[in-house]
């Protein structure tokens, strides 16, 4: 994750210094400097009660009308894998042996950052920061090009393949269609049986998730992870040991990820003319593949 | 003569005993309380409450401070202690259904004092984490189906029984 990170920051380096044009203003911004829209909504997720039943699995597979999963929502099996969200699962719970007898889980989907990289390195502009908090894509845009997943530092953009021509991006979005833009909370806070998620307005969240560490001493490690991770998410979380242990990066920059790439992004307008038809090419080969292999596999179920 | 007047006082001791109950407990105590807050996906689940009380005896474990009993959490205690009984002591009478609609979090955000009640789980969670958080504890049943019976519904939704996925897991082509 942050070998890609650092893989796109030098990328991104050899690129500016090579073409030496730098073009000031346009979309370069002070990064950093932005709060998020003030009633932007929230979810605090503590992870001292999940119980891994993965009732939020199954609720956002109905709710995004995704694909039937491999395996029953209820089958546990899943858990001796380290899963990732998939163009077929917008949010997975892991399971952590964190001591002798401590196991936690922790589900992970989209964070829904205040500055969202994806957003800051997509150069066809598909992604949407929303005023009530939602991080959502216009998948009609995207044109498969993977900037975003290099860029997410949580690892979660995933692609979808089915139509081969048209790869698209496809993430958790905060049930922003169905639910969040109507002020409703999302199908996997909804559903789950002991209220892991808190919904609320962000910075009402915040001030509760330090109360609830305040108001239990011995239980919190003392930080509320993504008040201020790269620049703040909108998905926070509470746990009970390291945050390193249950597989986020505990040491991750408090600068939002668009400080690594704002240089680039004044270099964007220049090559945007000529991207797009240097992706297309690519999806062409990348797709011809892909045919081919797919010929293969049903060849040989026949 | 006496033996008259030993039953006399025995039954006399028993109403009143019986009235001291009513008036501590209030409206009666019931044994089964049947808990139907997620029949979308699970048939509703007959709590044996009368069992509870025999082998909890203590009230104040899941009714905080309303039964007038101990209360157990010493955050509640800061300002609970001496409350007393409350006219409210349902599960439901205070933890709502919905917690997150923009009214409910609106009440939240308003509720004073500012925190304990301000972080007050909705129904769901409030029965899930009570419950289970002693069943784990004391060894009590913890699979979601121990206590729950997933209907046909709860079935499609966990794509599990008659719904679970039929062809096994076909490695997908690798695409990273
Ligand atoms: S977590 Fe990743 S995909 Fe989600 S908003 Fe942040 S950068 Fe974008
Ligand atoms: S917010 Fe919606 S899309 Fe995102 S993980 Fe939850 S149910 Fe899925
Ligand atoms: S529904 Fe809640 S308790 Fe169950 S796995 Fe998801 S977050 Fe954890």
């Amino acid at each position: 994750m942050i070998e890609r990170r650092d893989f796109l920051k030098g990328c991104l380096a050899c690129g500016v210094t090579a073409a030496t044009v730098s073009v000031a203003g346009g979309k370069a911004m002070a990064a950093g400097s932005f709060e998020g829209y003030p009633d932007a909504m929230g979810v605090l997720v503590d992870l001292t009660r999940c119980v891994g039943c993965r009732s939020c699995e199954a609720a956002c597979n109905a709710e995004q009308k995704l694909p039937e999963p491999d395996l029953p929502f209820d089958d546990t099996s899943v858990f001796k894998d380290k899963r990732r969200t998939t163009e077929k699962a917008y949010t997975v719970v892991n399971e952590y042996k964190v001591a002798d007898k401590e196991t936690l889980y922790r589900k992970m989907q989209c964070n829904h950052c205040t500055e969202p990289a994806c957003l800051s390195s997509c150069f066809v502009n598909a992604y949407t920061k929303t005023k009530e908090g939602a991080v959502i894509y216009n998948a009609k845009v995207c044109v498969g090009c993977r900037n975003c997943m290099i860029a997410c530092p949580f690892n979660i953009p995933a692609y979808s393949y089915s139509s081969p021509l048209n790869p698209l991006v496809q993430k958790c979005i905060f049930c922003y269609d169905t639910r969040l833009k109507d002020g409703k909370p999302p199908a996997c806070v909804d559903i789950c049986p002991q209220q892991v998620m808190t919904f609320g307005r962000r910075a009402d969240l915040i001030k509760l998730g330090h109360d609830r560490i305040q108001a239990n001493p011995g239980k919190y490690v003392d930080k509320l992870y993504g008040e201020k991770a790269v620049g703040g998410t909108s998905w926070m979380y509470l746990s009970s040991v390291d945050f390193d242990k249950v597989g986020f990066d505990g040491h991750i920059q408090n600068e939002p990820i668009i400080s690594n790439v704002k240089d680039f992004l004044g270099f964007v307008p220049m090559v945007l003319s000529i991207w797009p038809a240097l992706f297309t090419g690519v999806h062409l080969l990348a797709t011809k593949n892909k045919d081919g292999h797919h010929d293969h596999e049903e060849g040989d179920h026949q | 003569m006496h033996a008259v007047k030993q039953t006399m006082i025995l039954g006399v001791t028993a109403v009143l005993m019986m009235l001291a109950a009513s008036l501590c407990f209030g409206a009666g105590i019931p044994d089964k309380v049947s808990i139907g807050d997620i029949q979308k996906y699970y048939a509703p689940v007959d709590f044996n409450h009368a069992a509870h009380i025999n082998s909890l005896k203590d009230c104040g474990l899941c009714h905080h401070h309303t039964t007038g009993a101990q209360v157990a959490d010493p955050n509640c205690a800061r300002c609970h202690k001496n409350s007393g009984a409350q006219p409210v002591v349902s599960c439901k009478g205070c933890h709502v259904a919905e917690p997150f609609t923009p009214e409910a979090l609106k009440q939240q955000r308003d509720q004073h004092p500012p925190i304990y009640h301000r972080d007050k789980p909705g129904l769901k969670a409030a029965y899930h984490v009570s419950c289970l958080g002693c069943h784990q504890k004391m060894g009590g049943p913890t699979g979601c189906q121990d206590c729950h019976t997933r209907n046909d519904s709860g079935d499609a939704l966990f794509k599990s029984g008659k719904y679970a996925p039929k062809a096994p897991a076909k490695p997908q082509a690798a695409h990273h």
